[in-house]
């Protein structure tokens, strides 16, 4: 049991980490916090996908004489694609969010939610 | 070495450049965006149809990017299934561009006219991107671009409910697309490749472990969300009601259709039917939140005063009958779920084109606005009828054929009560589409009689979606025929 | 901050460093940490810093609108000339060992390099874009 949660602590990691930035999407009633969250949300899937690169034993994927062995590079690879993807989504909801406040005045939802009434 | 074996890499590039293209060639004048974009969808239309008729000859192409062997490199693959949602979706995508010149004067401010065609190629780019590629990270990659471009283009309507809504659907929109990755991630983690021919030869010996399971459990949620299927539809109606009326044709007809045939895609070609049907018999939950999506789509959208909610409920409903076929999971019901993405972007497409329309020409979407319409414009309100008692089901239009074959299949499935699901909905929207109807031809006799249409340039495009409507209604061999060959290589293998 | 003489000139002496380095992340790319999105947000970076000490319109000054505009789309042309510069060389799609630049070894160097270039351009021109139009909305 015990080896069962100090052994795989890379998963309790990313997974504390995703429902904490889950719950501040969902909870949150400030839109910039809902932004937040959805940052520690996918930067927890981005540990996870790179915790399992690791190979027993292997230093970084960079070429060096005094290697034995490598890391896995791929996950590397793909986590480079899905930051960009993630400053991306950052950027489209942040320029959403400015429209927002120019139009309503405010960026609190419950607020905004009245006003569409 | 012809220039046609790179097909399949063109049919994304084109639209990928004409992208940027667009804002330093607007420079000199700005009518230059519709050019170059109508210009580019139509060679993407031509292209497809190209690589459908090749593939219809000779088999399945496979194109290596970068001549790397798959499974180390990315590979598009197109086979029936891609050729035919391929030319499908780039038809739509095209006739919608042309429509689009009339609309975007009246919508969409001056100042944004450049940049709107610029993300509308991006947006297009990225989904005949998820239909060519057979690699399941690509696939992430192309819906996240189809899925930001599509925020953006939504936050551009006229009122202030568009931005609201554009938030809502990226922050769900960005939770399903991060449990993709997450699939994707666990996928890779115990295979070891991210090909998806390579991950159907892989997964059989790994389907009884959590990690398989849990990936799968993360796809059905992440694509479920993007499709809109009961209940993960909660933004769907806010976006189609607000954004503007090219937009909402456009998402209407293809984005949810491209997810579709994402959750295809996962479900049959990288984890076979067995799964589905056996394994972890997901696909009894998926026929049960389809009926319940049937249903619910269709008394949504009774109590609603804006035509296109009436429509946005509605496409929730058409999401329950593709979804329906899928998880029935046999040949018939398959023909008649790709039959019915073919059927129901015509009909969809064509209903919206209309309201667009009706905006360009009044400015009101309520569905009282639409008395006595039936004098003023008379031919858009013609089409809206052709599509309208298309989606019912009557037969000699397309919708009866779908229909027709979900039933089918249902009963060959076993699960005869699926059809009267299917017979009660259908008679539901007869009820509000009558309502409509009603109202566009029986009532406003006080409107004299001046005809006062919308121009030519939105009429065309609308007609060629009614007629195609009646044409695969009548005849319907040709996709049948087509999705017979895609259903019989999904499952009959 | 135009009245902190300090930061000014830290700022001036500064900048052209900070943008070596942005250069040397983006063609280090293939063999160490850094590549295209790395060394272009640096670049973006060290412009956005000048326009944060200086002012807007001084960095307006620096680059236009239109050459912001531009550089946007320059970027992704080259990453698809690269790849059409291939298809043209008679290989698939981004297949650099085909291209005529002498061994294997240097045309697959020479391509990717190129393509890190073009992202590098395009993230630093997003970058700047994104920055002057929200810093635009305060005025």
């Amino acid at each position: 049991m015990i080896e069962f949660i100090l052994a795989k602590y890379n998963y309790w990691i990313y997974i504390t980490l995703m429902m904490i930035g889950f719950y501040a999407m969902i909870a949150k009633p400030n839109l910039i916090k809902k932004i937040i969250g959805m940052n520690i949300f996918q930067t927890a899937v981005f540990l996870f996908y790179i915790s399992i690169a690791k190979v027993k034993g292997g230093t970084a994927p960079i070429e060096w004489e005094k290697a034995v062995q490598y890391d896995n590079p791929l996950p590397h690879v793909l986590i480079l694609t899905a930051i960009v993807v993630s400053v991306s989504t950052t950027a489209v909801a942040l320029a959403l969010i400015i429209k927002i406040y120019k139009a309503y005045g405010t960026i609190e939802e419950d607020k905004i939610l009245e006003m569409n009434k | 070495m012809s220039i046609s074996q790179h097909f399949p890499v063109f049919v994304i590039l084109l639209p990928l450049i004409s992208a940027v293209l667009i804002p330093i060639l607007s420079r000199a004048k700005k009518i230059y965006g519709w050019y170059i974009s109508s210009a580019a969808t139509f060679f993407s239309f031509m292209i497809s149809v190209s690589l459908l008729r090749t593939v219809l000859d000779k088999g399945e192409i496979s194109y290596w990017l970068g001549n790397w062997e798959p499974p180390w490199g990315i590979e598009y693959v197109v086979d029936y299934l891609s050729g035919f949602v391929l030319v499908v979706i780039s038809f739509i995508i095209f006739v919608i561009t042309l429509y689009s010149r009339n609309s975007v004067d009246k919508e969409i401010p001056e100042d944004k006219v450049v940049p709107f065609y610029s993300i509308y190629m991006l947006f297009v780019a990225g989904l005949l991107g998820m239909i060519v590629t057979g690699d399941i990270f690509n696939l992430y990659v192309f819906i996240e671009i189809s899925s930001l471009a599509g925020y953006a283009l939504i936050a551009v309507g006229r009122k202030r409910d568009a931005l609201i809504a554009s938030y809502n659907y990226l922050i769900l929109g960005t939770i399903a697309a991060t449990f993709i990755l997450l699939g994707i991630g666990y996928l890779y983690m115990m295979t070891g490749t991210l090909n998806m021919a390579d991950l159907r030869e892989r997964l059989p010996a790994l389907y009884n472990t959590t990690v398989i399971r849990t990936a799968f459990a993360f796809f059905s949620v992440g694509l479920s969300l993007k499709i809109a299927l009961f209940p993960l539809h909660i933004w769907l109606p806010n976006a189609y009601t607000h954004a503007p009326s090219v937009i909402a044709a456009l998402q209407a007809a293809t984005a949810t259709k491209v997810g579709v045939y994402a959750m295809i895609r996962i479900m049959f070609t990288v984890f076979k039917p067995h799964f589905i049907l056996e394994v972890v018999p997901v696909a009894r939950l998926f026929l049960v939140l389809s009926a319940v999506a049937i249903i619910a789509g269709s008394l949504l959208a009774f109590g609603q005063k804006d035509i296109r909610r009436v429509l946005a409920y509605s496409s929730i409903g058409q999401i329950g009958y593709i979804v329906m076929g899928i998880a029935l999971a046999n040949r018939l019901s398959i023909i008649g779920s790709l039959i019915h993405i073919l059927n129901h972007a015509l009909m969809k497409g064509g209903l919206f084109l209309v309201v667009g329309a009706v905006v360009y020409k009044t400015g009101i979407t309520d569905i009282d606005g639409f008395k006595g319409l039936g004098k003023k414009m008379p031919f858009s309100m013609a089409a809206f009828t052709i599509c309208a008692l298309s989606m019912v089901g009557i037969p000699l239009t397309a919708g009866f054929v779908s229909k027709w074959y979900l039933a089918l299949g249902a009963l060959q499935a076993g699960k005869w009560i699926m059809v009267p699901v299917i017979l009660i909905s259908s008679l539901l929207t007869a009820i509000y589409f009558w309502r409509i109807i009603d109202n566009i031809y029986f009532e406003g006799h006080e409107v004299e009689g001046k005809i006062d249409d919308a121009p030519p340039g939105m009429l065309v495009p609308t007609f060629a979606l009614a007629f195609c409507c009646i044409l695969f209604g009548i005849v319907a061999s040709i996709p049948v025929n087509i999705t017979g060959l895609a259903a019989e290589m999904l499952v009959g293998g | 901050m135009k009245n902190n003489i300090i930061i000014q000139i830290i700022t001036r002496l500064l900048f052209p460093f900070i943008q070596l380095f942005g250069f040397y992340v983006i063609m280090h790319g293939e063999s160490g940490p850094g590549g295209g999105f790395q060394g272009g947000v640096i670049l973006g970076a060290s412009v956005i810093l000048y326009v944060i000490v200086f002012g807007i319109d001084e960095g307006r000054k620096l680059i236009s609108e239109k050459t912001n505009d531009i550089l946007n789309c320059t970027g992704v042309l080259i990453y698809g000339g690269v790849g059409l510069l291939c298809i043209i060389a008679g290989g698939k799609y981004l297949e650099y060992n085909i291209l005529p630049l002498g061994s294997v070894h240097f045309a697959s160097h020479m391509g990717m390099l190129g393509i890190e270039i073009g992202v590098g351009v395009t993230v630093s021109a997003v970058m700047i874009t994104l920055f002057f139009e929200t810093a635009r909305q305060g005025k």
